[in-house]
């Protein structure tokens, strides 16, 4: 009996009829696709994307050359160079983060004790030759001068889960 | 000289041509490819004969079928050329004189007994069906010719097939049929487990 | 019109036939490469929106210009020729594949009176045009001088050269039920609505010729031709417009074994119903519809069916599609000296 159903169910292509409904069904199915420029889909506070380094409002740098972040890279991706400044402070000559090494873990964000050293949500950015992508000091402080508002509104988001 | 004269002397033309080359081609290949297009250029010249159903049965078994497999052959055997041109020369009189001797008796077919046995086909009108004819033909006055024909093929598929059949023992081979009918219910098995409650 | 036909003549004197054919190749030739660049729009579309996407919509409103978008790119490119490759039978290849492709459609009628060639045994015309596309496939992968493109030529020239044996059989149906050669005439003797077409009385048949004629364009899930998770295929070596020629010939032989099916199985120009307000509608627009019907059915299986293995595909055509069809002629012919020969004609 099992062998006669067996034998129709083949010779009737029950089963591809079965796969044909189901793609048939989902032909007038909504469609998910985001439209990826014109679209977008949310992101959350926490994501990481481009670094940025972040200013104090009233426009110093926040950055101290601690070295922490590039100690605790694992791609070892930073370059970090220090010296005095004339006010005797200590800030970095070179702050090079190289984009094609990084794994954008978000360790070095942890790692700031000043919170100068930031993910951002941008994450289409490009270069277009090799060396594009090792991103410098002054490049990574206009990043931050450029989105510093969504990126003190994302750390206040993310505040109390700290 | 019409239309219907030059595209015979340009098939003609052709035809000898691809002839010629499927001799002396160098490659296997190349030459099975001018049998291919001599075919082609031998059905058109049937197409102006008004013997539409064979030109295209030409087409249909010869090149579509006999010669693809033909192609297939040429092209997988790793053919030593050299070797094969070593004998020209000690077979060349024996080959040239059966050449020869069926040029000559072509030419007395033609010439000769040509006048009588090969009339020129009769021009139809537009209504005349060359299939039909032909099925007619078959079917009737030549039904047994044409049926032992059919059942000597026959014999020979089922030869060719008896001499390639072997059964080897030991191979790891896949059975596509088995494994086409196999069903979920012979290789899952459901087992209903009780959920662990307290860890 | 038959004013300026005869001007035309006058014009060109002695080569006025040579012309006129042309002309009229031209007429038939220039909306199937159209058809081909909007099928494989379609195609994308259609799979896309199977899968929740919703496929090119960039070039041109609704992406309407991608197909001329795709087929620049593929002109721009450059014709790579792999260096020990055969040069002659490599650019040879192509164009054997197209030209079959193409030939076949003289033949095809799409209404009664609108036939390039009506000729008499236009059905077989058609078998052995379409049998010969296989030379290109094989000549692709043996010029290419690469294992890969060969195996995969032969792949693609055993599967298309074993389906086309249950095409044949699936035709000879046709032909017995017809008991005529000519396109036209088949079409005629299936006059009437939907229930008076072939697909009825051989239902068997016409499962069978269009699922042999999936596999006999290697299109999805008979595909193992550009299998893209075993790189074998017959046109791995082909680049630029060498391998858009490909492409096009696999499309012109998709659209071209849609309207077989339709002329053979579902009446070509006949409308659905035979009555007032189907009647209205002209007879190519009937055949167009079901031509886009058989081709949607294409896209469909692609959007669905995994790809088959090898071995299956063979088991398919040889063990399954030759034995169906031998007895479903069998059966027509045992019907038609009874008195159920009628549901057959």
């Amino acid at each position: 009996m099992n062998k006669i159903k067996s034998f129709f169910s083949t010779f009737l292509l029950i089963e591809l009829l079965k796969g044909l409904a189901l793609t048939g069904r989902y032909l007038f199915a909504r469609k998910i696709t985001v439209q990826f420029p014109d679209e977008r889909t949310p992101l959350s506070p926490r994501f990481r994307g481009l670094h940025a380094l972040r200013r104090y409002p009233g426009g110093e740098e926040r950055c101290i050359a601690c070295k922490l972040c590039e100690a605790v890279c694992p791609a070892l991706a930073i370059t970090i160079e220090s010296a005095q400044r004339d006010d005797g402070t200590r800030r970095t000559t070179r702050y090079d983060i190289d984009l094609t090494k990084c794994i954008f873990c978000g360790m070095c964000e942890e790692a700031c004790p000043v919170d100068a050293i930031v993910e951002t949500r941008i994450f289409d950015y490009h270069g277009e030759k090799r060396g594009d992508l090792v991103y410098t000091k002054e490049m990574l402080l206009a990043v931050g001068d450029k989105n510093e508002a969504q990126i003190a509104k994302d750390k206040a988001a993310d505040a109390k889960y700290r | 000289m019409n239309f219907e004269m030059l595209v015979f002397y340009a098939l003609a033309t052709i035809l000898l041509f691809a002839g010629f080359r499927v001799v002396t081609a160098r490659h296997p290949v190349q030459a099975a490819l001018f049998l291919v297009l001599a075919f082609f250029t031998g059905a058109g010249l049937w197409l102006l004969l008004e013997a539409e159903f064979l030109a295209i049965t030409l087409v249909l078994v010869y090149i579509g079928a006999v010669m693809v497999l033909f192609l297939f052959v040429v092209m997988m055997l790793n053919l030593n050329i050299e070797k094969m041109r070593a004998g020209f020369w000690g077979n060349l009189p024996l080959a040239a004189f059966v050449g020869i001797l069926m040029a000559f008796e072509m030419v007395l077919v033609l010439t000769v007994a040509g006048r009588s046995v090969v009339a020129a086909p009769q021009v139809h009108g537009p209504g005349y069906s060359n299939t039909k004819e032909l099925g007619r033909l078959i079917y009737t006055d030549y039904v047994y010719a044409f049926e032992i024909a059919a059942v000597v093929l026959l014999v020979a598929i089922v030869a060719a097939i008896a001499i390639t059949l072997r059964r080897r023992t030991g191979t790891k081979h896949q059975d596509p049929a088995k494994q086409v009918r196999v069903k979920r219910d012979d290789r899952v098995r459901l087992v209903s487990m009780p959920a662990e409650k307290d860890l | 019109m038959t004013d300026a036909l005869t001007y035309l003549q006058g014009l060109f004197g002695f080569a006025w036939p040579l012309v006129w054919s042309m002309a009229k190749i031209v007429a038939i030739v220039a909306p199937l490469m159209l058809g081909v660049a909007y099928l494989t729009y379609a195609e994308r579309k259609i799979i896309g929106y199977m899968q929740l996407r919703i496929g090119p919509n960039r070039v041109g409103p609704k992406g309407w210009l991608q197909p001329i978008a795709d087929a620049l790119k593929l002109l721009m490119k450059e014709i790579v020729l792999p260096t020990s490759a055969n040069k002659g039978l490599f650019l040879l290849a192509p164009v054997l594949a197209i030209g079959p492709a193409l030939a076949a459609w003289a033949v095809v009628p799409f209404t009664p009176e609108l036939v390039l060639a009506n000729i008499d045994a236009s059905l077989l015309y058609i078998m052995a045009i379409t049998s010969m596309g296989v030379y290109g496939i094989v000549l692709a992968g043996w010029a290419s001088n690469s294992k890969y493109a060969f195996l995969g030529a032969m792949r693609a020239s055993a599967q298309i050269v074993s389906y086309e044996i249950a095409m044949g059989f699936a035709l000879v149906g046709v032909l017995m039920a017809a008991q005529s050669l000519n396109l036209v005439e088949i079409v005629k003797a299936q006059q009437g609505g939907v229930f008076s077409w072939y697909w009825l009385p051989l239902f068997p048949l016409f499962i069978v010729y269009l699922i042999a004629g999936v596999a006999e364009t290697n299109r999805a899930p008979f595909d193992v031709v550009e299998g893209e998770s075993e790189i074998v295929g017959f046109h791995v070596d082909y680049a630029g417009m060498a391998f858009a020629i490909f492409f096009l010939a696999e499309y012109a032989n998709m659209i071209l074994v849609a309207t077989m099916t339709s002329l053979m199985f579902l009446g070509g120009w006949n409308p659905l119903f035979d009555f007032a307000p189907f009647t209205w509608i002209p007879g190519f627009v009937w055949l167009l519809a079901k031509v886009c019907f058989i081709l949607f059915l294409f896209l469909w299986f692609r959007a669905t069916f995994p790809r088959y293995r090898y071995d299956q595909i063979m088991r398919l055509g040889w063990k399954v599609f030759i034995p169906v069809t031998l007895v479903w002629i069998l059966v027509v012919g045992a019907a038609m000296q009874t008195s159920y020969g009628h549901l057959f004609h």
